[in-house]
């Protein structure tokens, strides 16, 4: 009997010391998104968020670059945060809002619609930067399911190693700086900051689908759903930008819809005078996104729409707001100014 | 289903415990329907074609043994009124009618493996020579047909033959051809030991399936580690003929042949570790085989199973049959050496033309085996002056550097032989292969030449990492099976070998997303 428990205790501790090892080895392996690819670093930095919001912003490229959660703050008291991801698709948009409505209700969801052109799973390292950081749940499981491509498993969401071991040939510092923690958040509330100027140009051409497809705008039928079910306001929104096209008929399509449901819906590329958005020097990549000073003024722009039309209150001179802002306010000077 | 993905394992997972929880007597039962399951995943035209197989065999096999039953009891009930030549007459009649049906078996079964191996060749042939459309092209070598139709086939022989009786129950001929693990890339078995065991009752063994699962764990280490890791720089270099050449090629059956080891032989160790799993002992298709001093070593030491079969089914049969005596005999009038010659000689290419078309239908693969008859057949004709050379240099032949001289020289021959399994083209094999002797290259091998094949420095030293564990563990096989020796030094010892093995194949194994989940080479024969 005693062999017995030897035995099978020392084959536990096998197991206990191999899975360890194996643990430690797939953080290793797994990319940080801290220092290069910051965009994937997003999802997992709103679990740290210690106070409520009053608006979500949710949506992809679209939103984490053109809002300015502090600008919001300080302006109109508005506490929001972005939950953003590059190409984040509507689906996965719908699975991050069921997520965060499991620890927060806030008054206004604010939604880009841009992703909804994509009615199919588009690529694989996209998935990974916007999911790979969700907290594990039913959101995460349903995220998981919708956005696979071809050749992607469920089980290398679950162990990550699964899909990063071919990254032990090409470790670097970084790899080793974050082995054991997450680091410094790189956004500011889901705002990935950026300081350059590189005027817009052109507008390019493209031939498009007239329809946006199907299962995307069902998907926004179960956000909206979704929305209604927790009594906050959904808003539809279409960030200021020259390209990617929103084209009119996608346009018209999303005005019906927004009309149909109830829904408030604001197409901002018609507003960039009113916004006072200048694409010569307010976006930092020819007009595709906006620079911090673009993502300002649209906020200033919106927070007035956000105060005036859903009334939300200035949370300013309220203890635990402050704090967190004038922390968040001294890194975004920072960031800046840098 | 591949070996090396998830659905496998998930399978395996499940049908282990269910396999062991179920009665006994219904456990051939339940492999039976997860072997349906399985060959259904291939696709349902493979089973329609097993179908098939399974059914003309059975109804073959018990065909040929009624007869045996009845020539029997006809003959005994001749034996006292009628004459012997009446008698002899009387059993010609019930041979013929074996022979009948056995060859009205054989047809349809090479039938449909011809079909299916050569119809896309022929249509391309076809389309050629007449212009007319080609065909067959999407006739896709469903999986394990080579395989399940080599063993099922076997079977019917040995019953007619008479060395066992044939199978009344023709679900227990069907969990022998359909025994999902062999349907991936053999060996190639006998009803006699894998068919029986198949449908004996099974007791779980904790010992025996962790043996199992270090088995299978180590023919995964070879496939993910080393096989599909070198198959990414023997396509590159396969891919293109006319870049690279020279030394390159040397390198190509270098890779090649450490790649097809490690593929081959880590298929068989997952094979026969199921098999293992569920109780069913699978014969050994490998004997260290780059230890062979010669090819025809190499060739009892390599694919053991298709070299037994092609034995025991067509060289020895072939080589006492009439028209080989009568041609024995015909050429005796240019002396005795010839005439004993021409029999083996004409089987032995003939046995090798047959393992060549059974690789496939390109004209590499013939060519391919009919070089290895002829260097079979030339290492016979020079073993006499081997033997002088022997008694001349006795200390040196006997020395580990003769030794080693003689393995070197085998693996690097047969390499140079394989070199028809990575072109399209003879052609191209055989310019690929002298260019070695008129390009002389090393420089652009070693200055840029390897890192453009598709692997880091970083994966080179992992593969070769991979070929020396190989190369060490074959060392120490020398004085016996490894798996013995790890589980001598007890339970806790093997599962931390194991649970070694398995995190090295998660962390170095090329798989997942982004990786070819690549089929087994031999699959494709």
């Amino acid at each position: 009997m005693k062999r017995k428990l030897l035995i099978i205790g020392g084959v536990l501790l096998a197991c206990i010391v191999c899975f360890g090892a194996l643990w430690a080895v797939s953080r290793l392996c797994a990319p940080k998104y801290h220092d290069t690819l910051i965009d994937g670093h997003l999802t997992g930095e709103y679990y740290r968020e210690t106070t409520d919001h009053d608006v979500l912003f949710i949506g992809d490229c679209e939103v984490f670059e053109h809002f300015s959660p502090v600008t919001l703050y300080n302006e109109y008291g508005i506490t929001s945060y972005i939950r953003g991801g590059a190409q984040q698709l509507v689906w996965q948009s719908y699975y991050l809002l069921e997520d965060a409505l499991l620890t927060e209700t806030p008054k206004v969801v604010v939604y880009n619609v841009l992703a909804l052109k994509y009615g199919e799973p588009q690529s694989e390292a996209y998935n990974r930067l916007n999911l790979d950081g969700m907290r594990w749940g039913s959101a995460k499981i349903g995220a998981i399911r919708a956005s696979m491509t071809e050749g992607e498993d469920f089980m290398s969401y679950v162990f990550p190693l699964l899909r990063y071991h071919d990254r032990i040939a090409s470790l670097t510092a970084e790899d080793f700086t974050y082995w054991f923690s997450d680091g410094d958040p790189v956004s500011f509330k889901g705002y990935v900051m950026h300081t350059g100027v590189d005027p817009a140009t052109e507008t390019p051409t493209e031939t498009y689908e007239k329809k946006l497809p199907e299962s995307s705008i069902l998907w926004l039928e179960r956000m909206a759903a979704l929305c209604e079910a927790h009594g906050v306001s959904l808003v539809l929104i279409k960030s200021p930008s020259i390209y990617p096209l929103w084209h009119p008929e996608w346009d018209a399509e999303i005005a019906a819809f927004a009309k149909s449901h109830g829904l408030r819906y604001d197409n901002m590329i018609a507003e960039n005078d009113a916004i006072g958005i200048d694409m010569q020097t307010d976006t930092y990549d020819q007009g595709q996104h906006l620079n911090v000073f673009g993502a300002e003024k649209l906020s200033r722009y919106f927070g007035a729409v956000l105060r005036d039309e859903f009334g939300l209150a200035d949370h300013r001179g309220e203890a635990a707001y402050d704090a967190d802002y004038a922390a968040l306010t001294a890194r975004y000077e920072i960031g800046k100014h840098e | 289903m591949l070996f090396p993905s998830w659905a496998f394992l998930l399978f395996l997972a499940v049908l282990v415990p269910v396999y062991y929880l179920v009665p006994k007597r219904i456990q051939w039962i339940v492999l039976l329907l997860a072997n349906g399951v399985f060959v259904c995943f291939a696709g349902l035209l493979g089973a329609v074609f097993m179908a098939v197989t399974i059914v003309t065999v059975y109804a073959a096999s018990r065909g040929i043994d009624t007869l045996f039953i009845s020539q029997r009891d006809t003959l005994a009930a001749m034996k006292a009124t009628h004459t012997k030549e009446e008698r002899k007459k009387e059993r010609l009649r019930f041979e013929k009618k074996r022979r009948g049906i056995l060859v009205a078996c054989l047809v349809v079964n090479f039938g449909i493996l011809f079909a299916l191996k050569y119809g896309a060749m022929l249509g391309r042939l076809s389309a050629g020579l007449f212009g007319t459309k080609a065909f067959g092209q999407d006739l896709a070598l469903t999986m394990g047909i080579s395989f399940y139709t080599f063993s099922t086939v076997g079977y019917l022989l040995d019953v007619y033959r008479e060395t066992i009786p044939a199978e009344k129950n023709p679900l227990k001929l069907a969990l022998f051809t359909s025994f999902f693990p062999l349907l991936v890339q053999g060996p190639i078995t006998r009803f006699e030991t894998a068919g029986k065991a198949l449908t004996e009752p099974h007791t779980f063994s904790g010992e025996r399936f962790l043996s199992a699962s270090l088995r299978i764990a180590w023919g995964y280490w070879k496939k993910l580690i080393v096989a599909d890791r070198l198959l990414v720089a023997v396509r590159a270099l396969c891919a293109k003929p006319d870049v690279y050449r020279g030394d390159f090629i040397l390198v190509e059956m270098l890779l090649y042949a450490a790649c097809l080891y490690a593929d081959f032989t880590g298929g068989i160790d997952i094979t026969i570790g199921v098999g293992e799993m569920l109780g069913v002992p699978i014969e050994e298709n490998f004997n260290r085989p780059y230890f062979s001093k010669s090819i025809s070593e190499y060739w009892r030491r390599w694919h053991i199973t298709l070299g037994e079969w092609f034995k025991r089914y067509v060289y020895y049969p072939l080589s006492v049959s009439k028209p080989m005596r009568a041609l024995s005999k015909g050429t005796r009038r240019f002396g005795v050496g010839v005439s004993r010659r021409v029999p083996v000689y004409l089987a032995t290419l003939l046995v090798w033309a047959l393992t060549g078309a059974w690789h496939g239908s390109n004209l590499t693969f013939l060519v391919w085996g009919l070089l290895n008859g002829a260097v079979i057949l030339l290492s016979e004709e020079l073993k006499p002056l081997y033997a002088r050379f022997h008694a001349r240099f006795p200390r040196l032949t006997e020395s580990a550097f003769y030794r080693g001289f003689t393995v070197i020289r085998t693996v690097l021959l047969l390499s140079s032989l394989r070199i028809l399994d990575c072109y399209g083209t003879v052609k191209d094999a055989f310019s690929s292969f002298f260019s070695m002797f008129t390009t002389w290259n090393w420089g652009a091998v070693f200055r840029g030449g390897v890192q453009s094949l598709g692997l880091s420095y970083f994966d080179y030293a992992v593969a070769f990492s991979g070929v020396l564990a190989m190369f060490a563990l074959s060392m120490v096989q020398r004085s016996g099976a490894i798996r013995p020796r790890i589980l001598k030094r007890g339970t806790v010892f093997s599962v931390c070998v194991l649970l070694v093995l398995i995190g090295t194949i998660l962390i170095f194994g090329r798989y997942g997303f982004g990786f070819d989940a690549s089929q087994f080479i031999y699959n494709r024969f």
